[in-house]
């Protein structure tokens, strides 16, 4: 475990910089919001708003892939649209390559538009049926008024070949073309211009597996080959796995975690994140038995209109306390590279250790938490706490106890949780 | 749990000709469903035979156009309705608790659909009218195949939603299609499907629209069911990490045929055809480190008017040059039992078979 390392020196400066960070800052997003106002009555009066997005802050990092899952009405489509400012945020700042972009009129977003490219889900839905595949990749010269080395065709057939597609196509329509070859279509004409940043919203949730496992490995490709930045909305995370550097988990309009693609699967943190990867099917008859790691969460995601008060994710959380409805955890970094706003994060030191459990309510939301996952979270809660409590005791001896008493403050929580799993 | 799938109900012998009634709850024998079109016979289900025993799973799964879709609604009946019925030509026979379907009478088939056999739709919002409340739905499927008052029936359709898990069903049951969030609508199919207790359940793409923690309460809804009623499930999926999830057997159907079936655990862990290991090679897997690129079955699926000759696979097949001479650009492969007790349908030796699986494939999965 060479994290333990990694995380005391957190512990002592969380500042530190991670080689990943190192890089220049191509997309800056802060305390980012997008509401959509709900009208009635004869004069429109606006009676509530339905917080798609509600303050999220975060970096997209050049030739990073950033990956942003969630379940549906998360508002991850939504931060995905606003930050290309195809629609326009409620609040908070979008800052492209050290330019503040959150108020730009459209004619001041034009020649941004050939740096930001957006790849959409529906293969059908995103080109028009009546025009030709070359006049649909063609769009971005002739609006951009840029006439490349060669001329447009000849362009054009580049892209189709670098996408895999063949140069004899330009002259056919949209409805002679598979699923998976719309995509490519889809895809040659967000890089027409070269973009630095590519916003790709569900890119192969609706082809076929074969056909999704050659766009991913398409778009892997040619961010080798161009030095393409992306930003992967998803809700399939394997897929997100697979592409991301690295991973927002976003529930209710936030952001609850942010981390290094390989730390947030091998050692989430925020529950939700947790409960999340384990209800994915794991294609392995052997592991059928080990029902023992799912978590099931009951119910559906509350409504954006109303979110819940303090944690968003409180009323369905297994772990849920006093705290957790009252404040709002903050995304902080509690390891480097791992963000999470969790008062009570697994896979390390409780935050409010002597909080009262909630009862009932959170608990009933949860239909099944296996034991073993409630053991090792208690478990690893208090390997992690008394390494933290060992590291911070020279730095800060008034915290140390406090971190010590945790422990046993975890026990009975789990216990208590145990005896709503039922086993089935 | 191992020992039902080792006992593979749904593996049977192929059977080509016999046409008296089998033991199997469900046999499928030489299915072939063809659409006449303009541009050609469209091939949709091309001799297919499976069968399958009451309180088993069988994963029908597959690329959109292989097939997978057109079985489930060739059992149900349901090529027959719509203006277009005619036009269907299908043969063999689908045997369900020893009655022929393929050549039953509609009303026949009719009084067995809802009431024997139910299914599942793939998207709840357009499989139920979004006019008529939820409730009256659900009497309406159950009053055809009893004889009882509105009264009892609404009963009924309480109980249902209670028993899929709708909070306040009382309440609920008055509520509109559109009222329900995509999970819980896909609950309320699950009550209407079932509300005649039906003993096979065909489950078209049940959770492909829905969220990952969705998918977990309603795969876990269908296993209790499964469990309570005894039914036998035909699940169609593309998702193979739900297949290793819920099912006993597994067929592998590529354009309109079968290239590979049998228990579960045969299939994950010594599979036969490479359109299998294409189809494991395509996913990424979020139990797994991500550094290697995933194996993509190269191509297209295959157009069901034109399908290849000999093996359909052979196309896209990386190993299709390993027979000797051009074996697999004319003679169609037949399923064979291979070592390991299921059956492939591929002209690959078998010893080259074993040979790239464990040496090629396996590795980088």
């Amino acid at each position: 475990m060479s994290d333990t390392t990694k995380q005391t020196a957190a512990a002592v400066a969380p500042e530190q910089t991670s080689s990943s960070e190192e890089r220049e800052v191509l997309l800056k997003v802060e305390g980012l919001k997008k509401h959509f106002p709900i009208k009635k009555g004869i004069l429109q009066r606006q009676v509530a708003a339905v917080k798609a997005v509600d303050g999220i802050d975060f970096e997209v990092r050049k030739g990073e892939t950033l990956g942003v899952v969630g379940e549906s009405g998360c508002g991850k489509s939504t931060m995905g649209r606003v930050i290309t400012r195809l629609q326009d945020p409620t609040g908070g700042s979008i800052h492209f390559e050290g330019q503040d972009i959150t108020r730009l009129n459209s004619a001041g977003m034009r020649p941004l538009r050939r740096d930001i490219q957006m790849i959409f889900q529906d293969p059908y839905g995103s080109l028009n049926p009546r025009h030709t595949i070359g006049s649909i990749v063609s769009a971005p010269f002739r609006l951009q008024g840029v006439e490349p080395e060669g001329g447009v065709k000849k362009e054009v057939q580049r892209l189709l070949e670098l996408v895999g597609l063949s140069p004899e196509h330009f002259n056919r329509y949209p409805h002679e073309f598979s699923g998976g070859q719309r995509q490519r279509i889809g895809i040659a004409r967000a890089l027409a211009l070269k973009p630095k940043l590519v916003v790709a919203d569900e890119p192969v949730s609706a082809l076929d597996v074969s056909i999704q496992a050659q766009v991913v490995n398409l778009m892997d490709d040619l961010q080798t080959e161009l030095g393409l930045t992306y930003v992967i909305i998803a809700h399939d995370l394997s897929v997100v796995r697979h592409v991301s550097d690295r991973v927002a988990v976003m529930y209710l309009g936030k952001i609850v975690e942010l981390a290094d693609s390989t730390k947030l699967y091998e050692s989430p943190m925020h529950p939700y994140t947790k409960a999340l990867m384990s209800a994915v099917p794991v294609p392995d008859p052997k592991r059928r038995g080990t029902k023992s790691e799912r978590i099931l969460l009951k119910g559906d995601v509350p409504s954006p209109i109303s979110p819940p008060s303090g944690c968003r994710f409180h009323t369905r959380c297994w772990k849920a306390t006093e705290i957790c409805r009252t404040t709002e955890p903050q995304l902080i970094e509690l390891r480097p590279g791992q963000q999470v706003a969790c008062h009570h994060p697994e896979n390390f030191a409780d935050q409010a250790p002597q909080d009262t459990v909630l009862l009932s309510a959170a608990k009933e939301a949860v239909e099944l938490v296996g034991e073993a996952v409630l053991e090792k979270s208690a478990e690893t809660v208090a390997a992690a706490e008394a390494e933290e409590a060992a590291a911070e005791a020279p730095v800060a001896d008034a915290e140390a106890p406090v971190a010590s008493e945790g422990t046993p403050d975890e026990t009975p929580e789990a216990e208590s949780g145990d005896q709503e799993s039922t086993p089935k | 749990m191992t020992d039902l799938s080792k006992t593979g109900a749904a593996v049977g012998e192929p059977v080509n000709a016999p046409s008296d009634a089998p033991n199997a709850f469900l046999e499928v024998r030489d299915l072939k469903v063809h659409f006449p079109t303009d541009d050609g016979l469209v091939k949709s289900v091309d001799g297919l035979s499976f069968s399958l025993e009451k309180g088993k799973t069988l994963s029908i799964v597959g690329e959109s156009g292989s097939g997978k879709s057109v079985t489930s609604l060739a059992i149900m009946g349901l090529h027959r309705l719509g203006p277009r019925g005619k036009n269907v030509q299908m043969s063999g026979e689908i045997w369900l608790d020893g009655q022929e379907l393929v050549n039953a009478s509609p009303d026949d088939v009719r009084k067995l659909r809802g009431q024997q056999m139910s299914m599942i739709f793939q998207d709840p919002l357009s499989a139920m009218h979004p006019y008529y409340k939820i409730g009256d739905q659900i009497v309406e499927a159950y009053r055809v195949h009893h004889d009882v008052s509105k009264k009892v029936a609404r009963k009924r359709a309480i109980e249902m939603l209670d028993r899929v898990g709708i909070p306040e069903p009382a309440k609920r049951v008055d509520g509109y299609p559109h009222e329900f969030s995509g999970g819980m609508r896909q609950r309320a199919m699950i009550a209407m499907a079932l509300v005649n207790n039906p003993e096979l359940l065909i489950a078209d793409e049940p959770t492909t629209a829905l969220d990952v923690t969705v998918q977990a309460q309603i795969l876990d809804l269908i296993r209790d069911l499964q469990k309570e009623f005894g039914s036998a499930v035909v699940l169609i999926t593309h998702d193979l990490g739900v297949v290793a999830e819920i099912a006993d057997d597994v067929l592998v159907m590529y354009g309109g045929r079968c290239v590979e079936r049998g228990p579960v655990d045969e299939i994950f862990e010594t599979p036969q055809h490479p359109y299998t290991w294409g189809l494991l090679g395509s996913m990424p897997r979020i139990d797994r480190e991500t550094s290697d690129r995933l194996i993509p079955v190269k191509g297209q699926p295959p157009s069901l008017i034109n399908v290849p000759s000999g093996c359909a696979f052979h196309p896209r097949c990386p190993y299709a040059d390993i027979p000797k001479g051009d074996v697999t650009r004319t003679v169609r492969p037949e399923l064979e039992l291979v070592p390991g007790g299921h059956w492939s349908a591929c002209h690959l030796p078998a010893a080259d078979r074993t040979r790239i699986w464990t040496e090629e494939i396996a590795p980088k999965l």
